[in-house]
């Protein structure tokens, strides 16, 4: 681990402006990724500003009938809160698929929109990996690439975005609310994460001394017909081999909005609003669940040890819509 | 930094970088070292600690987070002599062997039958799906647990324990987390 100095934030702005005038500085609230990164010398920021005194540890209703969720609040506050229970089941079951419950009750949702990924080249700095050291080159793409991506790949990175919670939020069309230089701005969750393309080193949009102070959720039409399915090697606290939120709306018998973001196949939370618009107005049925399937993955490129994912992920997908209309998700 | 927080419910002060692990501040500051450094990075759930009631990797919490707040160790269970009814069937059930995860596994299961007294098999082990072992194989773990909440069950039947009261939050566990791939 690198010599590093610390400082309290006690103010958004305060933190935003110590964040600007470092270069490497980073802000630190549940730590559960960032203390491991440093650990390991994946991350070696020189300055660290604990913004947990921040206050942004709400959750409240918004204006138009969603949810305005602070940066701070944990993963295991917010999984458990009533109101994402009840309006927004999906966002609970992705949370509380992933990790473990000592990691939910640290880690924020600021951070868990953050956190890096698990590729086992990207945590050994004995290897070369592009998005740890820019132009070093990707071990993956020849190497062990079981846990990797099938979507939106670069010959640079292979890499998967790691996280639940954010495939969800995709799904949901969530918000972020983003303090910078230029003040307080809007993010729609899918500009956020970005692919790794010739800049992997990049997994945001987000510029330095930004800070993400909250994400709204619209108001939620899913509570009925939603699923998480998380496919992966254990039972519990593993990362996704192919996971997919899937949420539906319903005009009697057919399908007035889909909404199928996939985890584990891509640099970010996978969505295709030309494949899902393929519902639109249709009857659920498992051919139409398919033809889905099909679109979504039409891109998708295999490399040696996870060629399987997209068999694996047509089938999630499918399986997710005929839960997320029945409304009954398997246990 | 000073620090000051109530660690198995005696107030303690200590002054201490603000990043130093909670682990280190619990083990080399303050001699408990019930609690075990594992994999220091998150992942066995050796180190685990109640904060606040909740549990938590202590290898990855700041102590500086920790101020103003309430730690359990594994020492806040029971001691020699007067040992939990969860430690004590973790004795009788051999849910202990090389030891060093048993101290985390406690908290976990603890946490667990704080808020669900009567967990089946898949509650328990997904309240310990956070705490690796790498000796037991963890079925005894799961019958040491299974055990323990028969006792305290009895136990509350008869000394009317304030702890045994299930809440919405462990209950939902349960139904959240069980999941299996296709």
């Amino acid at each position: 681990m690198n010599r590093f100095t610390y400082a309290r934030a006690e103010q958004v702005g305060d933190a935003v402006s110590a964040a600007m005038q470092r270069r490497a500085a980073t802000f630190i609230a549940g730590g559960t990724n960032l203390v491991d990164l440093m650990k390991e010398n994946v991350a070696r920021p020189d300055h660290l500003i604990d913004i947990n005194r921040l206050p942004l540890q709400q959750v409240e209703e918004t204006e138009d009938g969603g949810l305005r969720v602070g940066a701070l609040v944990t993963n295991a506050d917010l999984a458990y809160h009533p109101l994402v229970e009840a309006r927004y089941p999906l966002l609970s079951r992705a949370i509380l698929s992933g990790a473990s419950a000592q990691l939910r009750n640290m880690a924020t949702t600021g951070g868990n929109l953050l956190q890096r990924t698990r590729c086992f080249y990207f945590y050994d700095t004995a290897t070369p990996c592009n998005k740890r050291e820019p132009g070093s080159g990707c071990p993956a793409i020849t190497g062990q690439n079981r846990n990797h991506a099938i979507l939106g790949a670069s010959e640079h990175c292979i890499a998967t975005h790691p996280s639940d919670m954010c495939v969800a939020l995709a799904a949901l069309e969530a918000v972020v609310r983003v303090t910078g230089k230029g003040g307080e701005r809007r993010v729609p969750f899918a500009e956020l994460h970005r692919l790794p393309g010739d800049m992997p080193e990049r997994d945001t949009t987000l510029e330095p001394g930004d800070l993400i102070t909250a994400v709204e959720l619209p108001p939620g039409r899913f509570a009925e017909h939603c699923t998480y399915l998380k496919v992966r090697d254990r039972a519990s606290y593993a990362f996704a081999l192919v996971s997919v939120a899937a949420a539906v709306e319903l005009a009697g018998g057919t399908i007035k909005e889909a909404r199928v973001a996939l985890g584990g196949v891509a640099h970010k939370p996978w969505r295709d609003r030309t494949a899902e618009a393929l519902l639109r107005g249709k009857a659920a049925s498992t051919e139409a669940f398919q033809e889905v399937a099909e679109a979504l993955l039409q891109d998708a490129q295999g490399y040696r040890h996870n060629g399987f994912k997209m068999a694996l992920a047509k089938r999630a997908i499918v399986r997710a819509l005929g839960e997320a209309v029945s409304g009954r998700q398997a246990s | 930094m000073k620090i000051s927080f109530k660690v198995n419910g005696a107030a303690r002060e200590l002054d201490a970088p603000p990043l130093q692990r909670l682990l280190d501040a619990l083990r080399l500051v303050l001699g408990l070292t019930g609690t075990k450094e594992g994999c220091a990075e998150g992942e066995c759930g050796a180190c685990t600690v109640l904060l606040d009631g909740e549990p938590v990797n202590a290898c990855l919490v700041p102590v500086g987070q920790c101020q103003g707040r309430e730690i359990t160790t594994v020492e806040g269970l029971g001691a020699a002599g007067h040992l939990s009814p969860l430690q004590r069937c973790f004795i009788d059930h051999g849910g202990a062997q090389c030891g060093i995860c048993t101290p985390g596994v406690l908290i976990s299961a603890e946490h667990l039958l704080r808020r669900n007294p009567d967990p089946d098999d898949d509650a328990i082990r997904e309240a310990l799906a956070g705490n690796l072992c790498r000796c037991t194989g963890y079925q005894r773990i799961i019958e040491s647990v299974r055990a323990a909440a028969v006792l305290r069950r009895a136990d509350a039947r008869d000394v009317g324990d304030p702890r045994d009261v299930g809440d919405a939050r462990g209950a939902r566990d349960v139904s959240h987390d069980r999941q299996e791939a296709p």
